[in-house]
This record gives C-alpha cells, structure tokens and sequence, in this order.
C-alpha cells in the first residue's frame, strides 16, 4: 500500500476553533447586536406565549368602550375601534406580522440560494436562462410586485405568503449568484474538481459553506422589508382579513381615528417600527461579526 | 537523463487553448488569445519536467489543459497511451493519476475546512470510507512534516505560507497518484522555505515513484529541480531539451536571453545590457512567423516568413528556430548558439 495506516492516527487532535465560533465569540462583543438579539427573542417569545401574556380576548369587543387613550383603567394601551383591547391584539399582532416577515424570507432563501447557487457554479447557459428570468421579476419595484401578486391571487394569509416569497426570490438569488461566481473561480473548488469530484459534490462540500454567510445576512435584512410589505398588503386588504390582529391591518382600520387619537393609531405602526429595526440592527451586527479577515 | 526507455507516462499532442475575447454579434468569437498554440511533448516515467518562460506565456494554462480543469480548443492528451477523457480512461479516473498544486497556498484550501478535511475529500470522492480518509490525512501531514496532532484541526488562515504549500501537498498525494503537477508551487515562499519544501517534494518524488511536471518562472529552481525542461514563449514550445543541455548549450535565442537575465553571484559577472528588452506581443495577434523574431537579435527574413518547427538538435534536445538547421534559409543555420554562462 502507499501508505500506512495506523490506528494511532486516529487518536484525538487539537480542534481549532471552527468558523462559527468565532463569529458568535465577536457577535458577543457587540452591545447593539446582543440588545437587539434579545428585542427579537422577546417578540419572538411575545409571539409564542400569546394567549398567556395577553390580559384579554383579542376577538372580544364592546361598543360602549371604544377608541379609549392609553392608560385607560384596565386597558393599559387603550381599546381599538371595536373596543377590543389594543395591548392583547398588540401581542397577538406579533404572531401573524413575524410569521408573515419570517416565513417567506425563509423559503425565497432555499428558492433563491438553490437558483443562485446553481447558476452561478454552472456557468454559461444555464446561468443566463436562469439569471434573466430572474430579473425579469427583478425589474418590477418589490411593492408593485407584492400588491400585484397579492392582488391576482386574491387576499389571505396563504397568498400574501406566496406574493412575499416570488418578491424576495430574485434579489436572494442575485446576492448568490454573484458570490457563488467569486467562489467558483477560487483555486480550492479547482483543486475539487481536480479531485474528480462532480458539481453537486463541490457546490455542498465547498461552495455552500463560503456563500451561505453572505447569503443569510442578506436574507435576515429582507425580514423587517418582508414585516413591512405583508402590513402594507393587510393594509391595502390585500392580506390578512379582520377581525385577525395584525399590526398592518391595525393601522388601516384605526386610521380613521388618527385626529381623535393620534398616540392610540400609532401604536401598531410603533411595533413594526421596533420589530423591523431590532431586525436590521441584529443583521447589521452578524454581518460585522461574520466579516472575519482571515 | 537517461533517454526514454519505455512508451511516455503522459503523451501530448497538438495541444491548442484559445480563449475568446471579444464576442460579435450572436455570440461568434471575434477574435481569441491565442494562450496555448499547438504544442506537442512527452513526459516520462519517473522524470521532473520543468516548463518555463514569461509571465503570460501559457505555463499556467498548459497546466489547466493538461488537468481537464479547461477544456481544449483542440488537441489531446494521452496517459499511459489511452486518451484522457475517453471511455478508455474517464476524467474522473485520471485525476486519481495525476494531481495538482497550485501557486496561492491559501487560496488553493477552502477556508472553511479543516487541514485534515481538506486532504481528505479527495479520497472520499473516490470511494474511500471517512474514516480511512481522516487517517490518511494525518498519515500524509506527517509525511509533509507536520505534526497531525497539532496541524489536522487547525484551518488553513492559522498556518503559515510553507506549512499551507504542505498541506496543498499532502492534498495531492491524498489519491496516490503517479504525476504531479506543481504550477508554480513554490513562488509564493520566500527564499529558505522554498528550500526546504523543494526537498520534501525531492524527498517524496524518491519515496513514492513520483513523476513531476514542475512549472516555474525561477530558472535556478528548474535546474535544481528538472531532469528535463521545457521552454515556452507566446504559447509554443521554443526548446526542449536535458536541463544540463539546455543551460550550457541552449539553441534558441530566446532560452539564451532567459539565460542571460540570470543574476551571477560573481560580482565580475554584470550584466552590461538587458539581455531581452520589451515584453511579448501581443498573444491576441501574436506575430506571423517565429513568434520570437519580434525581439530576436538573430532575427532575419525567412523568420517574419515562415514559422519554425521544433529541429533536432542533439540528444532528445530541440529548439524551434531557423538557425538550429544546419542547411536552412536563416545565414547562421546550422551553428550552435553561443553558451551562456
């Protein structure tokens, strides 16, 4: 044989501290990243734990205690136009807006990484049918698109789901797409297919892990604009239909008392506006983290 | 150098890379570089064949060619007499016979895997378990010098420059293959680790049987280095030849120009002038004829007019000039070049 083996070689050696240690150890490090971190978890938390923390009913209303201010005895935020209690439909409001923000992120992530991806290791033909049929998306602004796809499809959750993914599908494919082309061309996948090694192959083993970091720091920054579409889909009737409490659609129905209650409007709006920003301030803080000059 | 005894380990004929620059309307290449033009030699078993030449002048994608990372324009490439490629011998079988490593060490390793993961992968391509992959591995750092208890986990950005080229090393021989391909392997090191890993690589050419295709810029490396050596101006070979041969009686003017850009350790030895001024043409619209005539001191009519073919000129030597010919058009045909050094 050309080489001996033997079992000695299998006996533990020191483990360097892998990749992503190493970004969690300097994401640590950073006091607005770890605080809007635990903004995220709480919301998160809020969302899960809903029907425990919420004082009141979200559905259950009554007409002789409409529109109160915040502050009011027993409705510490207020009752909504229907005299529902704004705190409870604030909290519930968390499940649907962060449900609609995250989910379809996270599918046109799978979607566009797979078509960026496989575009850009390829090469050629395939990365220009794959690529201009993406920009034929692409070229419509993402608000246009959503309330297009929204509209044509009709309104519901399931179809604001589907309109918000087809939008974020082309932007995350064009983030992969030219990262993948940088990784491509580098000596180590040249060495891999020297190897003899096929595209699928070299696309898991060294391509996916040099293009996800980029990839998912973008797509984490797409949630609160994902937040924001879905709200503004709900807004325009697009979206979700009352009586389900979601933040967008609060803002819409609520609008008619912007001059009598202006602060009891602004709340929903307020808790996109936290929701959103602690998103962008938790990528901002991966994205410095995960840029470890090596 | 002994001469060839049995039929060549690697046999490569009529080899062309032309890459497109500009693309017209439709798609048709309007004009292309003309990277690697139609070259032709043998390496044998058990030798070191060193390429040479400029910046620019296909070494690299010679290398490329021959490893099916690009494809050819034209041309093949035979490996123990059967065609790279064919259902004879797949790419795929190939690659465990003849490996690489390249000049940048770090970019050559993916940085997001171990040492011993790296090494490792080529084996599991082919069917070996992880488990023997892994042990290899290690078995291979220590054969390159380095410690596996202390090297295999590390990642590639926590070693330096020498122990990187190691590890590319130990890479390539993880598939046990019988020619490597060293593509400027040790440029990027500086002086006293080129030293050191130019004799593990002589260390592991004895231990394993292994032959070379040891490509460089570095004439005193090649010498130290090759058996044989190649050299290569704008895409064609200009001389082949033994290394000794080659640099005491080169035959092209251009190896004598390459030659005499050496610095000597002897102070009395300056070099008065440039020995070759200006860079190569164009490789887009190389010029007609010899491609060398263009910055030739020896250069006449008949070489703007025809292009000359590799001539004998001694023992498994040739040079592709006019003056090599002892009864051609060129005036000084026939007469040996001038030794330099």
């Amino acid at each position: 044989m050309f080489l001996a083996t033997s079992t000695k070689l299998l006996e533990p050696i020191l483990h360097s501290p892998g990749y992503w240690r190493t970004v969690w150890t300097r994401f640590r490090r950073d006091p607005v990243a770890i605080g809007a971190g635990v903004v995220v978890l709480a919301l998160i938390l809020m969302a899960i734990f809903a029907p425990l923390i919420a004082p009141q009913d979200p559905y259950q209303g009554m007409s002789l205690r409409r529109l109160r201010p915040p502050g009011t005895p027993g409705y510490l935020l207020g009752t909504d136009e229907l005299g529902r209690d704004m705190l409870t439909r604030l909290i519930y409001g968390a499940r649907i807006s962060l449900f609609m923000g995250v989910t379809p992120v996270f599918v046109a992530l799978f979607l566009g990484t797979t078509i960026g991806v496989v575009a850009g290791y390829l090469g050629g033909w395939t990365n220009t049918i794959l690529m201009r049929t993406v920009d034929v998306f692409f070229a419509f602004p993402s608000v246009l698109l959503a309330v297009a796809m929204a509209g044509a499809l009709g309104a519901g959750i399931g179809n604001g789901l589907i309109a918000l993914t087809l939008v974020f599908i082309p932007p995350i494919a064009r983030v992969a797409e030219s990262v993948t082309t940088g990784v491509r061309t580098r000596d180590f996948v040249e060495a891999a297919r020297a190897s003899g090694a096929g595209a699928f192959l070299i696309i898991r083993k060294h391509v996916l892990g040099n293009v996800m970091g980029p990839i998912f720091v973008y797509a984490m920054s797409l949630i609160a604009v994902s937040m924001i579409l879905a709200s503004g889909l709900s807004f325009l009737g697009l979206g979700v239909k009352p009586p389900e409490p979601d933040w967008g659609l609060m803002l819409n129905t609520l609008r008619t008392a912007m001059y009598t209650q202006p602060l009891l409007c602004a709340l929903p709006g307020v808790m996109i506006f936290i929701t959103s920003i602690s998103f962008n301030l938790l990528t901002d803080g991966l994205r410095s983290a995960m840029d470890v000059k090596s | 150098m002994e001469p060839a005894k049995a039929s060549p380990l690697l046999q490569i004929t009529g080899l062309k890379k032309h890459f497109p620059v500009k693309t017209g309307l439709f798609g048709r290449p309007s004009s292309s570089v003309y990277a690697v033009d139609d070259i032709a030699f043998d390496v044998h078993a058990g030798e070191t064949l060193g390429i040479v030449g400029e910046s620019g002048c296909g070494k690299s994608t010679t290398a490329r060619l021959l490893m099916g990372l690009i494809p050819p324009t034209a041309g093949t490439v035979r490996f123990d007499g059967k065609i790279v490629g064919s259902p004879a011998l797949p790419l795929k079988e190939f690659h465990r016979q003849v490996q690489m490593v390249f000049q940048d060490s770090y970019a050559s390793l993916n940085p997001r895997l171990t040492v011993e993961e790296s090494i490792a992968f080529g084996p599991t391509v082919h069917g070996v378990s992880r488990r023997e992959a892994i042990a290899r591995a290690r078995s291979l750092l220590d054969r390159v010098g380095l410690d596996p208890i202390r090297f295999a986990g590390r990642f590639p950005h926590e070693l330096s420059g020498g122990q990187r080229q190691r590890v590319n090393i130990a890479r390539a021989l993880a598939l046990e293959p019988r020619i490597l391909l060293l593509d400027e392997a040790v440029s990027a090191l500086d002086k006293s680790v080129e030293a050191q890993v130019l004799n593990l690589l002589l260390d592991l050419k004895d231990a394993f049987g292994l032959t070379y295709l040891f490509i460089s810029h570095d004439l005193e490396v090649v010498r130290f280095m090759a058996t044989r050596v190649l050299v290569m101006y704008l895409g064609k070979v200009a001389e082949l030849g033994p290394t000794e041969a080659l640099y005491t009686k080169s035959r092209h003017p251009y190896t004598s120009a390459l030659l005499g850009s050496l610095l000597s350790m002897d102070p009395d030895q300056r070099t008065e002038r440039a020995p070759l001024a200006g860079d190569p043409p164009n490789p887009i619209d190389p010029p007609p004829g010899c491609r060398f005539h263009t910055r030739c001191a020896f250069a006449e009519a008949v070489c703007s007019l025809h292009e000359p073919v590799l001539h004998a000129a001694g023992a498994s030597h040739a040079a592709a000039c006019h003056m090599v010919p002892p009864n051609g058009e060129h005036s000084k045909s026939g007469m040996a070049m001038k030794a330099v050094s």
